[in-house]
Formats: structure tokens, C-alpha cells, sequence
């Protein structure tokens, strides 16, 4: 952590930064200064899928902050963003949600010198590397969109600086989901996605910024045609790509779209569907069913994703502190190994480690065989001693990302497609 | 006298005007803007629906939003038609067949149990019953009538037309059924005093005579199906196209205009419907 000292030093010091010294400093060193005040509410706008009950008790209990959930889906979250900034105190959404709600000046850059762990934060953020190795960065990679150069910025910064848009809390990288009870063969690739052999028993998402890069996955592993960006297509290409899912779509490939988590956890577990772009969650979700479901590798890599928590403006004083502690209390392990029980990765790997038994960091993260039965934090079974996790090690799966999830500059053209698909 | 009836009326008024006229005003002001990602940019222009019917003159294949408004009009008519049958004939059970005050309301009371639980988990209950494992394909497939299990059941325009009707056929049974109750039973007695068959007396008597509650329930179903977007999402597997779907879309996308020009046309095509339907019979008249 800086010393505080250096910034009045500077030429431009006035009683402002001074101040702000002073709470970075506070902030620095350990962050509780809000206990023992009236009580505090934090409105948490996010996806449903990050906002989980327990987290929300373990951070009261420890701080006596409470925790206001505003569950919406991932568009909805841009939205409010957009629309209604005076809705929530903080907000988690994902990266490649920045590209919107950034130029509208309603999130403020964190100030990474009041975040405890800031230069803990995994590397895939910071400089797009796991294991001092370069990932796939097509799309919305989040080291595109994770700086700006002063807290009130509404263009991103080319290279780090001080100011985080968002601190990430956690990200995966997706594939399809695949019911190998019912496939009974090897899948290895995108593009049995659409293999007429499973007719009437695919599904894709049908949100369509994630549904089309699914879809290109596919083009591309098909051999029809390769972008330069997946993530960030020309109108020919969108045209292309779409044409491939009409196709599909009239040959009666699909059973049905998907929209939310539920929506694809049901048409996997009721056999509606074998074969399904899917969550890794939504995996684990069908599996404590006691349903046989896999999160299929595949040769072409994984579309990865990542959330974060931002701070916006409207957010000053008693609460912006609160918000702050959150997120130092989030980084600080108990949620991060929280979340890698579920099957998603967390921001600061060290102290989610710490947090851990020694033989759920080895199936979780190494890639290793289960030394004993693994439970999600509820304690359902998901895996029973002796079975190793799909798609192996943290480095193998995010050092497999083809690309991003993303926004693309022909966004709209690409949504007007999108629901020529549905209406095909 | 006169000041005391405006001011009766002035509440209503206000509330009208400020929850629909004025949303409604600034919908259709919305529609001629431009917008990026983010903002909304008040500027004039007719781009919006321009983009809205890109493609139409195309006559290979009908553009997106021509085909999606055919599938919701073909939705529109079956579901009126189904619902227009059966509340029909459940308003005339009621109405005519239940003797007894109590028995009416009690069965009345029973028609309204659907609606005491949400819309959607009122769809989501057919899933299981209609899908390639469900309750009903099982059934067929123990009784050893079929050998592959029937895929239209579920995520078809079938299940579609089936949670409409079982969502929204008690719309149409409570205005019939409330025309009907308003019909002098002494003409059907003349009626039938006169020679008339059943049939004759539905058709010749009581069917003029709901013509009002007939319309209304018409209005309802015809409102609710144009505008749904969550029955045809759930029951069509997301992959039936609606109007309020795009609109959706649209809007979770912030492109407002152009999700604004896509409502306006869509109130358009339906107060249309709605003034023809009123031009066969005169409610202010009738009620």
C-alpha cells in the first residue's frame, strides 16, 4: 500500500486529495471504521446467479452491514445502470456490460489504493495471462475494459492505472453442456452443436450478445468461415453467422432457446435437450439432481465471462465506505472459496485458497482426482471421491479462452438479426 | 348540476391522463429519436420505422416483422376462436342449466381457482406434463399406443394455443355469462313455446342477446394475446416470434426508439381490431 505522504507532495495537493489521502489510508489499513454506526444498507444489483443468500448473512455477521439484493438478468442489470443509477449502491455486472454503461458517466473508477488485495487480483484481469501465458483476448476481454485514467473517466485506459471500472468477482469460461447418458459418444468439438444428429434436441441462449458467439464458435469449427474478432463482428459476418442458426433453426434443430439459469438447468434435466451452450453452475445444478450431465472441453476452447462489482456515482459518504468494505471483505477469501465450491473462479485465488480444504483446492483448481466426496456449499454431493473436474486445472480451462463475451460496434444491427432468427 | 358531474368525473380524468395518455404521448415522441448504446438523442427523424420494416418489399420472403405479425395474428384468431367456443358454452351452463344461486356462484368461484396462483407458474405446470418424458407421453407410451414420444406437445404452436386458452378462457366467461344472466327468460320460453328447437333458440335468441358480452371478452383476449410476449416465450421454447418479444429485446438492449416505434405500431394494429369489433354493436348502447 502507498504511503498517503506522497500525494501532498505532489504539486497539485490540495485539501481535497488530502482528505482523500486520509481515506485511502483509513481504507488501507484495515477498513472498519463504519462499525458500531446506525446500520447501513447496501442495494446490490446483479444477476441472480452471483447473489447468493449465504454471503449476504456471513457479511452481515461480520461487519453489520446488511446486504439488499436486486436479482435481474444480465440485461437488465445494463438497464438500471443506464436508466436508473440512483437505484443501487453497488452493482455487479458484467465486463462487457462496460462498453454501455461506462460513456453515461454513471460508475465511478474504484480507487484500487482502498482495495486491500488490489495487486492480488488474478492476472486474466490485469494483463491477460494465466500462468505468465496470453489468453485468448477476442471480444470484450475485461484487460480491455478494466482502467480508467481518472475516477470520473467515460473512455477506458489503454494501460493500467489506479482506477479499476470494476473489481472482479468472479468469471468462468463456458462450453456446452452435454448429457452424456443420452449421447453416448465422445464430443469434442463446437460444431456438434449443430450436428443434424441431434435434431430436436439442441439449445442455444437466446441472449443474444453471449447466443452469437456461441454461434460463431460453432461457424468457425465447422470450417465455414474465420473472423478476425469473434467478438466484434462486420455486418457480413453477423449476416453469415446468422444465416447458420436460421438454417439450423428451420431444419428444426432446436428444442427450445434459453434465457436464465433455471431455464437451462429444466430443459437438461427433463432430457428435452442433450446437447446445450450451458453454465458451468447450471452443470453442477443438473448433477446434484443425481442426472449424469458433463461441461463438455472442447478442441476449439472455451467463451469465457467475467463479472465485477462497480461504484456509482450517486454512492458518497457512510455508504461509499460500506461499499468499499464489501468489496474488501469480498476479496478477502470466505466468498472466493464461497464461489470455487460452486464451480465458478474467484478474483483472488490466494486468499480463496486459504479459505479451502487442501483437497477441494486440488479438484477445484489443480485438476486433481477428489481425494474425498465433494459437496457444494449446501452440502448436496458433486462428486464423489476419485472423479477429477471437467476440463481439468485452472490454467488448462482459462488458459483455453478462445474468446470473450462482448459488445460489438454493430450491436444493434446484430439484435435486429438476432430476432430474425427467433421469428424464423 | 353540470360543475358537480365535471368534478365527478375529474379524478378518473387526471388519473387517465397521467398514467395512460401522457406514457402514451411520450412512447410516440420516443419513437422519432435517434440513440446510440447509451443515450436518447431528441432529434427528429423516421429512421426508427424505416428500420422497423427493412426488408418488406422484399417478395421472396416476408420480412420480420410482417412474419411476426402473421404468427401472432394466427395465435390471435385460433385463441379467440377456442376461448370464444368454450366460454361460451361454460357461460351457458352456468347461466342456464345451474338452478340455484348458490350453485352458480359456487361454480363460478371454482372457475376463478386458476387465477389464484401466477400466470407463469400456471404455464410452467404444463411443461412437465407435455414434454418428451412428461406425464402425458409416458402415458402413451406405457399404453402401448405409441412408440416414439410426441415432440409437439411441448414448445410448438400447440402449447402455445393451450396455455392461452387455459390462461384466458375466463375472460370471455365473464362478460357472456354476465349478458346472459341479463337475458328476460321469458323469451326463451316464447321460444320454445313457439316450436323452436335448441339450436334455434341458442342462435336466434341468445346469441344476438351476448352479442355484448361476446365483444367485450373478444377485446380482452384479443388485447392480451397481441401483447403477450411471456406465454409464447414459455410455452413456444423461446423460438416462436411475438411482437412484445421484439419489443423486449429492444428494450433490454436500450434501443429505445426503435422498441418505441415497434409499440406504437403494434397499438395501432390493435385499436384497429378493437374498432372494428366495435363498429358490430354498439356497447355504450348495449351496457
Amino acid at each position: 500500500m502507498s504511503d498517503p505522504q506522497d500525494k501532498t507532495a505532489q504539486p497539485d495537493a490540495t485539501r481535497r486529495t488530502l482528505i482523500k489521502g486520509a481515506v485511502a489510508a483509513g481504507g488501507a489499513m484495515g477498513f472498519p471504521f463504519v462499525h458500531a454506526q446506525e446500520k447501513i444498507t447496501l442495494r446490490y444489483l446483479g444477476t441472480a446467479v452471483n447473489q447468493d443468500k449465504a454471503i449476504a448473512e456471513k457479511f452481515e455477521k461480520d461487519t453489520g452491514i446488511k446486504i439488499q439484493y436486486i436479482p435481474v438478468t444480465t440485461d437488465d442489470v445494463t438497464k438500471r445502470a443506464v436508466t436508473a443509477p440512483n437505484s443501487f449502491d453497488l452493482i455487479d455486472t458484467e465486463y462487457f456490460s462496460l462498453k454501455k454503461i461506462l460513456p453515461t458517466g454513471n460508475l465511478l473508477g474504484i480507487d484500487t489504493k482502498r482495495i486491500k488485495n488490489a495487486d492480488k487480483i488474478t492476472t486474466l484481469f490485469t494483463k491477460g495471462e494465466v500462468a505468465g501465458k496470453k489468453v485468448g483476448d477476442q471480444g470484450t476481454a475485461p484487460k480491455k475494459v478494466m482502467y480508467v485514467e481518472k475516477p470520473d473517466a467515460k473512455t477506458f485506459a489503454a494501460s493500467p492505472t489506479q482506477f479499476m471500472t470494476l473489481i472482479p468477482t468472479v468469471y468462468n469460461a463456458d462450453t456446452l453442456g452435454i448429457r452424456p447418458d443420452l449421447i453416448k459418444r465422445p464430443i469434442e468439438s463446437w460444431k456438434e452443436l449443430l450436428n443434424p444428429e441431434f435434431k430436436g434436441k439442441a439449445a442455444i441462449l437466446n441472449i443474444p450478445s453471449i447466443g452469437i458467439m456461441d454461434a460463431a464458435m460453432v461457424v468457425e469449427a465447422a470450417g465455414i468461415y474465420k473472423y478476425p474478432d469473434k467478438g466484434n463482428m462486420t455486418k457480413k459476418e453477423i449476416d453469415l453467422t446468422i444465416k447458420t442458426l436460421i438454417d439450423a433453426k428451420k431444419a428444426g434443430q432446436f428444442r427450445a432457446l434459453w434465457k436464465d439459469f433455471n431455464e437451462s438447468v429444466n430443459l437438461m434435466a427433463s432430457g428435452e435437450v442433450v446437447i446445450q451452450s450451458m453454465w458451468s453452475p447450471a452443470v453442477t445444478a443438473v448433477r446434484t439432481k443425481g442426472i449424469d450431465c458433463r461441461f463438455q472441453p472442447l478442441k476449439e476452447g472455451y467463451r469465457a465471462w467475467a463479472a465485477g462489482f462497480g461504484v456509482p456515482k450517486s454512492v458518497t459518504g457512510k455508504k461509499a465506505d460500506a461499499v468499499y468494505e464489501f468489496i474488501n471483505w469480498f476479496l478477502d477469501g470466505w466468498a472466493g472459496a464461497y464461489l470455487n465450491r460452486q464451480g465458478y473462479y474467484s478474483a483472488v485465488l490466494e486468499t480463496a485458497k486459504a479459505k479451502m480444504e487442501a483437497y477441494e483446492w486440488a479438484y477445484w483448481m489443480e485438476g486433481k482426482p477428489a481425494t474425498s466426496d465433494i459437496k457444494s456449499p449446501n452440502g448436496d454431493l458433486l462428486a464423489k471421491a476419485g472423479s477429477v473436474r471437467d476440463g481439468g486445472s485452472y490454467e488448462q480451462r482459462m488458459g483455453g479462452i478462445a474468446c470473450w463475451n462482448a459488445i460489438m460496434d454493430e450491436n444493434a444491427y446484430m439484435v435486429q438479426k438476432w430476432n430474425e432468427f427467433v421469428a424464423a | 348540476m353540470r360543475m358537480t358531474a365535471w368534478l365527478q368525473a375529474t379524478p378518473f380524468t387526471l388519473v387517465f391522463v397521467l398514467f395512460l395518455v401522457l406514457p402514451l404521448l411520450l412512447v410516440a415522441t420516443v419513437s422519432f429519436w435517434r440513440a446510440t448504446d447509451y443515450e436518447l438523442i431528441p432529434a427528429f427523424t423516421f429512421q426508427n420505422y424505416l428500420d422497423v420494416f427493412n426488408g418488406c418489399s422484399n417478395t421472396d420472403e416476408l420480412c420480420v416483422t410482417l412474419k411476426t405479425y402473421l404468427s401472432t395474428l394466427k395465435f390471435c384468431f385460433l385463441v379467440w376462436l377456442i376461448t370464444l367456443v368454450i366460454g361460451f358454452a361454460v357461460a351457458y351452463f352456468l347461466a342456464f342449466h345451474v338452478r340455484s344461486v348458490g350453485a352458480q356462484t359456487l361454480l363460478f368461484i371454482l372457475c376463478t381457482i386458476p387465477f389464484w396462483t401466477s400466470n407463469v407458474i400456471r404455464m410452467i405446470s404444463w411443461v412437465p406434463l407435455l414434454g418428451r418424458n412428461g406425464v402425458i407421453n409416458q402415458g402413451l407410451q406405457g399404453a402401448g399406443l405409441i412408440d416414439t414420444p410426441i415432440e409437439w406437445l411441448l414448445f410448438s404452436d400447440f402449447s402455445v394455443v393451450l396455455a392461452f386458452v387455459h390462461l384466458y378462457t375466463m375472460f370471455m366467461i365473464v362478460p357472456i355469462f354476465n349478458s346472459m344472466m341479463r337475458i328476460d327468460r321469458a323469451l326463451l320460453e316464447a321460444a320454445r313455446d313457439n316450436g323452436a328447437t335448441g339450436w334455434q333458440t341458442t342462435w336466434n335468441v341468445i346469441v344476438p342477446l351476448c352479442r355484448t358480452g361476446i365483444i367485450i371478452g373478444s377485446i380482452f383476449v384479443i388485447t392480451i394475446v397481441m401483447g403477450d410476449f411471456v406465454t409464447i416465450g414459455v410455452m413456444g421454447g423461446q423460438q416462436i416470434a411475438s411482437v412484445g418479444k421484439i419489443i423486449q429485446v429492444q428494450t433490454s438492449y436500450l434501443q429505445f426508439p426503435m422498441a418505441a416505434a415497434n409499440a406504437v405500431i403494434l397499438l395501432i394494429v390493435t385499436l384497429m381490431m378493437i374498432w372494428g369489433l366495435t363498429k358490430l354493436v354498439d356497447i355504450r348502447k348495449e351496457l
